[in-house]
């Protein structure tokens, strides 16, 4: 159904003798999860429309082991990023952006010790810089009219200090945007970090991810944005929770910014 | 006989500091027995966030009432310690108000004692009210029954009565110079005194003398007291506070710390011209390093210095998700478990000559549970909320590893979960030759 998108492999690049630009690494949930998928794609129809010479990794992509290592397990997790960090050094990749800000924070923070060395960026990091270079070009209503609200993803927030940059991509689709109480550094969690989300939930009187929702709604919004492919399984189940499916949305900062400018 | 008072003062002050010393060193000997950790990178960022948090106190003032009342406590114990100097030196030379002939300057430095001195009952009073009538939730969670709650009233009680001594004794003071009194020289003002002062009316010089000493008395052997009750308290803060924020985390949050010894082995195991055959190398003799903790010498020291630092404000249980939403979990109660059971293991060195003797028990299970640690989001929020830079999140993982990689204890979905990692390098049971087909769909 949808047009084709650019995508090429490091293979191809390497195969060309080239180097791309920058490597988009994809992460597990952006190959393999529907929801996701969306907004790899999102992702990729801005990149080809800022006319980024990027690459993928594609099925030479592994998890980073970031999971495992909240799980508790450090070889597993050691193991995966030595073989990445074998594959990316092999290809001589440089820098690197990622929709997912569990790959962001442990390529960036984690993989250095490990002879893993890039420069990491997330992808509305990466937005912000195209618009501000003025690759991408930013047109249009948009959202206008719209109330948005940004739940801050923790590996992004809290743990790495990347508060503006989504903030400032979605102020580009000219939505007005709301801010929940527990913002930014007191953001509560959508309750998918340390790998809760692969498991059930301990006993408790209520879900994370149903009492972040109502944070939400608590602002009256239109859209609730999300940089985190995991945050946005979370906030969207809080929404069905809240039997609110029908008048909020769940969408990632990439996806408003696609479909702001008709992609 | 005359010089009886100064001879008892210096044995009280002997004591006082003498058990103060032999606590410190205990605990000294205690943080130690966590594992070294290399704290040496990035010293004035370092020293800017012990001048920043504990001196300046920029984390308190994020909940406003609560950081400025803190502030206040905190700006009188500090200011009205400068008197302790006197109140020593009086008390060892048999003088009276020895920094007297100060003049202006000594009036103002009493005067403002004495107004720090009003806010400070203001300020205990109110937080006595927050944890008893009031009942703020993070006061009341489960691990503050008991000496925990008792604790926190009684620090309170004892600033009440050190306050309200050293007012007594000022009141009773200024009455005694109004009245001329031998060794009484007319000195400082007294602006919150004054008020206490009507009370004494009536009172002969040697009754007014008699209370003078009396407070005198007591208020310094209270402090004495006091200093030596630091160390049985959540109390301790006011001095952990310092070296704790400098030895706090100085990397993003988000980074946890990736482990030595199991790079080690990655290493060998993904080299393809290693023997797997080859005789073991020398050092290999030693026991294998264990993964993760099980108990409070598998933490760091500066872990351990966490322990001992926090102050059970309960701001980083407040804030976690878990806790929030009824899950066991609350990171103040690993902090205390931890101590506690630090403390148990200090005592049973105590007991056998300075070895630890085992005693079948562990900081694991024994004081934190498996429910506990898995209900942790890793979000940092505790991290984020700590007043003193704990870290009750780098605890946690600790405790997971041990559990995953020595014990192979993780819940079930999250073994299948990595079970796909290793076989398809994703957590789900995904074939990794598929990984791009989102491009075509």
């Amino acid at each position: 159904m949808s047009e084709q998108l650019k995508v090429k492999t490091m293979q191809e690049f390497m195969a060309e003798g080239k180097q791309p630009e920058i490597l988009f690494w994809v992460g597990s949930a952006g190959s393999y999860d529907d929801r996701a998928k969306k907004i790899t794609r999102a992702f990729v129809k801005l990149l080809n429309k800022a006319e980024v010479d990027f690459a993928v990794l594609g099925t030479e992509e592994s998890s980073t082991g970031d999971v495992a290592k909240r799980a508790g397990n450090e070889f597993l997790f050691q193991m995966q990023a030595m073989m990445n960090i074998e594959l990316l050094n092999g290809y001589e990749v440089k820098r690197i952006v990622t929709c997912d800000p569990h790959s962001y924070n442990t390529i960036k923070n984690e993989y250095p010790d490990l002879d893993g060395k890039y420069n990491v960026v997330h992808h509305t990091e990466y937005l912000k810089e195209l618009i501000d270079n003025g690759r991408l070009s930013i047109t249009g209503e948009g959202y206008k009219g719209k109330r948005i609200t940004f739940h801050d993803p923790c590996y992004l927030g809290r743990a790495n200090s990347v508060f503006d940059a989504p903030r400032e991509v979605l102020a580009k689709t000219n939505a007005d945007l709301v801010e929940m109480k527990r913002h930014k550094k007191t953001a509560l969690c959508c309750g998918a970090g340390g790998a809760q989300m692969f498991k059930e939930p301990e006993k408790g009187d209520m879900d994370i991810n149903v009492m972040r929702t109502q944070d939400a709604l608590e602002t009256n919004p239109n859209i609730i944005a999300t940089g985190c492919p995991y945050c946005n399984t979370m906030m969207t189940d809080g929404i069905k929770a809240h039997e609110k499916e029908g008048s909020v949305t769940v969408m990632d900062v990439a996806e408003l910014l696609a479909n702001s400018q008709g992609l | 006989m005359e010089y009886l008072p100064n001879i008892l003062f210096a044995i009280a002050l002997v004591l006082g500091i003498g058990f103060f010393a032999r606590n410190v060193k205990k605990l000294s000997r205690n943080i130690k027995l966590g594992k070294d950790v290399d704290v040496s990178d990035n010293k004035s960022q370092r020293w800017k966030n012990m001048v920043r948090i504990a001196l300046g106190q920029t984390k308190m003032v994020v909940r406003p009432i609560a950081g400025i009342m803190h502030i206040i406590v905190y700006v009188g114990f500090i200011i009205i310690n400068i008197e302790m100097l006197e109140i020593i030196l009086d008390g060892l030379l048999g003088t009276h108000r020895l920094f007297a002939p100060l003049g202006s300057a000594y009036n103002f430095l009493i005067g403002s004692f004495e107004v720090l001195a009003l806010l400070v009952i203001v300020a205990v009073v109110i937080f006595w009210i927050r944890r008893n009538i009031i009942r703020i939730q993070r006061f009341v969670k489960p691990e503050m029954k008991g000496w925990p709650k008792k604790d926190g009233n009684m620090i309170l009680y004892i600033e009440l009565v050190l306050m309200t001594l050293f007012l007594t004794m000022n009141a009773a003071d200024f009455q005694l110079q109004q009245l001329g009194a031998d060794h009484y020289v007319k000195a400082g003002s007294f602006p919150v005194s004054q008020f206490i002062v009507p009370l004494m009316e009536g009172l002969s010089e040697s009754s007014l003398i008699m209370v003078e000493r009396t407070a005198w008395w007591i208020h310094i052997l209270g402090i004495l007291a006091f200093l030596n009750y630091l160390y049985y308290s959540k109390h301790l803060h006011i001095l952990l506070a310092f070296p704790n924020t400098y030895y706090g985390k100085v990397k993003p949050q988000g980074q946890f710390n990736n482990l030595a010894s199991v790079t080690k082995e990655v290493k060998l195991m993904m080299d393809p011209s290693a023997d797997p055959f080859a005789a073991p190398a020398e050092d290999d003799s030693a026991e294998p390093e264990k993964f993760g903790a099980s108990d409070v010498m598998d933490l760091n020291w500066v872990q351990l210095l966490n322990a001992y630092t926090c102050t059970e404000c309960g701001r980083c249980t407040s804030e976690c998700p878990a806790n929030q939403t009824g899950k066991k979990l609350s990171p103040r109660k690993i902090m205390m478990d931890t101590r506690d059971r630090l403390e148990e293991v200090g005592k049973n060195m105590d007991a056998n000559k300075g070895e630890f003797v085992l005693d079948g028990k562990q900081l694991l299970g024994d004081y934190i549970s498996h429910e506990e640690l898995w209900a942790c989001t890793t979000c940092n929020a505790c991290v984020e909320a700590c007043p003193v830079s704990i870290d009750p999140l780098s605890i946690i993982v600790e405790m997971r590893r041990y559990l995953v990689m020595e014990q192979s204890a993780a819940p079930t979905e999250l073994n299948n979960m990595m079970s796909n990692i290793e076989n398809n390098g994703a957590p789900w049971p995904y074939n990794q030759m598929d990984r791009l087909n989102w491009v075509n769909e």
